[in-house]
């Protein structure tokens, strides 16, 4: 076999193994028939329009929503400042702490979830909303901090001395010259984070409870007891908002640069 | 130091955690000169300009400024204005409010901020691109945009680190004139970096030759080109032909030289520019090594008893080929007395 045909055949292989499943998804979605079913059973776009009558569906996409804006605001209300002293200082424990914040992105998630639900959760009696949030927020913070850092890391350190010299407190000097020009980078990292925490599932399934659930867990959930298109639906709709996001940030700040 | 210093750093050391990188340095500058730090890479200027700016506190000793002990001033509050060897714009703001940025934080607005920006950028021929951003300037273009950002803040005194290196030849000479010009109109205090006596020498009222971290000399251009009072500055400014005197005696690597009057008796050393050498005549004999023509002078390398000399003659005298026995003198009339051999 020449060498290029066999390039061309994996490349497609891949590319279909990757697109096929939203392929898939995108079609059964469509389906009038009354069940998950590939190839889809006619056309229709009822199972679409179901998607957005059913109750708990509005309210796991509501608390995934507040989960995934809330904790990637909160973590880059940490990670900012603390990307900012690990790039501009040389901290005694500097490497400790970037270590301890890639953390989550190394430990499976699995472990945290358990892990917060046995030791916070069940034995203080602790708010699972609240803990739910706290542990999106860990999780998209070593995205945030990475994102952050890079950016800072490209931008000059005597920018803020010039704005100093120019009559500017330190404070000052970081928000006057130092945000507006990791502006992009601080986007960058929200729409990562976000996506992350939207998508996150290991947690998320630990830490559920009565009238609090993400939207993953939920379309779990929603599939033991209905077999019906509307989670296939439900997918395409999520996969598509994604697109939209990442196409947009593509689009306008470069998204890929940071990744 | 005397009163009318409007500008002095006593004792000052300045250091890095624990590596003194300035040692006990003793500086005063009247108003309205121009002063040039000349010295070879890590000798301490930058750092002993960012400690005027107030960036960098001292370790030990005092920052005057008009007679105000400014030591422990912030660095926004001290009226010293400084232009980064890197230029250190902000990259999301446009010439216009780069400039602008330091009078807004004044609370300056409306029609005299835009007054005052618009002549800080005329006098540096920049208006025209007001509304660019800095990435879409050439580097001397970028470096005059930092120069009138500090200019309009009308600062007591503006430090310029290295504020030719960058720059092309033809840029270097454009700014030159342009650094004296400001200077002029202005009569604001200026003190500058190089590395380059040829800039220091043309450029300053007086010259401050850094060594480690301290003062080697400081001077007028023609005490520094004249008269080196020690043997690393002779070198620095030119110098090629450079011994000690040791016991009374001129002494070169391999003995003692002797030269034809007494030796000055307050001298650590003397040096002879290739300039000074006479060549043709004389008491020593050399042998032509190499010979260089640069336009205007001829260039000899000799071997002599005392080592390699190096000579310089007008070109218009007639040339001697490598191999050739040349007759030469040191005169001591002409050499420099260094006071200190180093
Ligand atoms: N941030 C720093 N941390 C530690 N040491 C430093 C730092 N900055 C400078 N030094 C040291 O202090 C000494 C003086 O440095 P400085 O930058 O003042 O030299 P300079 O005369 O400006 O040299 P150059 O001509 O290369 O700019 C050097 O030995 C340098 O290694
Ligand atoms: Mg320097």
């Amino acid at each position: 076999m020449n060498p290029r045909l066999f390039s061309a055949t994996v490349l497609f292989l891949v590319a279909a193994f990757l697109i096929g499943p939203f392929i898939i998804i995108v079609a059964a979605s469509l389906s009038a028939g009354e069940t998950l079913a590939f190839p889809p059973q006619g056309f229709s776009l009822k199972w679409v329009a179901k998607v957005f009558e059913v109750e708990s569906f509005r309210e796991s996409f509501a608390m995934s929503m507040l989960l995934a804006v809330g904790g990637t605001a909160a973590a880059l209300t940490l990670g900012i400042p603390a990307s900012y002293a690990l790039s501009r200082y040389h901290l005694p424990f500097g490497e400790a702490v970037r270590t301890v914040v890639a953390l989550p992105i190394i430990v499976p998630g699995i472990i945290v979830g358990l892990a917060l639900l046995r030791y916070l959760v069940v034995p203080f009696n602790f708010n699972i909303t609240l803990a739910l949030f706290l542990a999106h927020t860990a999780l998209v913070l070593p995205y945030s901090v990475r994102v952050v850092s890079a950016s800072l890391n490209n931008l000059r350190s005597d920018i803020e001395e010039a704005a100093v010299l120019l009559g500017s407190s330190r404070a000052g000097a970081f928000f006057r010259v130092v945000m507006p020009n990791i502006r992009s980078g601080i986007l960058a990292a929200f729409i990562l984070g976000f996506v992350t925490s939207f998508n996150q599932v290991p947690v998320s399934l630990f830490l559920s409870g009565p009238g609090v659930r993400t939207l993953p867990i939920d379309m779990l959930s929603y599939m033991e007891i209905t077999y019906d298109p509307s989670v296939a639906a439900l997918s395409a709709l999520l996969a598509f908002m994604s697109i939209g996001i990442v196409f947009l940030a593509e689009r306008f700040l470069g998204f890929s640069r940071y990744v | 130091m005397s009163d009318s210093a409007f500008l002095s750093l006593e004792k000052l050391t300045l250091a890095y955690g624990d590596t003194v990188a300035v040692k006990d340095l003793d500086l005063s500058i009247q108003k309205g000169e121009l002063v040039a730090f000349l010295g070879p890479s890590g000798c301490g200027k930058t750092t002993t300009m960012r400690s005027i700016a107030g960036l960098l506190k001292p370790k030990s000793g005092r920052i005057r400024l008009e007679g105000a002990d400014i030591t422990h001033v912030s660095a926004n509050k001290r009226s010293v204005g400084l232009v980064f060897q890197s230029y250190a714009l902000f990259p999301h703001l446009t010439v216009f409010e780069n400039v602008a940025f330091g009078l807004r934080l004044k609370g300056i607005s409306g029609a005299e901020l835009e007054v005052r920006v618009v002549s800080g950028l005329n006098s540096v021929g920049l208006t025209k691109f007001a509304n660019r951003k800095p990435a879409e300037l050439s580097g001397g273009q970028q470096q005059r945009v930092a120069l009138a950002r500090s200019m309009v803040m009308e600062p007591k005194v503006l430090l310029l680190d290295e504020p030719l290196s960058n720059l092309d030849a033809r840029l270097r000479l454009e700014m030159r004139t342009e650094l004296q010009r400001v200077q002029r109109d202005t009569g604001v205090t200026m003190i500058f970096v190089t590395h380059d006596q040829g800039e220091a020498l043309s450029l300053a009222d007086r010259i401050v030759v850094m060594l480690n971290g301290a003062i080697e000399q400081i001077g007028t251009p023609e005490d520094i080109y004249n008269s080196p009072a020690s043997a690393f500055v002779a070198d620095f400014v030119g110098f090629e032909n450079i011994f000690p005197i040791e016991n009374g005696r001129l002494r070169a690597g391999n003995g003692p030289i002797e030269l034809a009057g007494p030796l000055p008796h307050d001298a650590a050393g003397l040096a002879w520019r290739p300039r000074m050498l006479t060549l043709g005549s004389g008491p020593f004999q050399g042998t032509v090594r190499g010979a260089s023509f640069s336009g205007s002078a001829r260039e000899y390398l000799l071997d002599t008893p005392f080592g390699t000399l190096k000579a310089e003659v007008d070109a218009a005298l007639p040339a001697h080929c490598a191999g050739a026995a040349l007759a030469f003198d040191l005169p001591i009339e002409k050499a420099a007395k260094l006071k200190r051999f180093n």
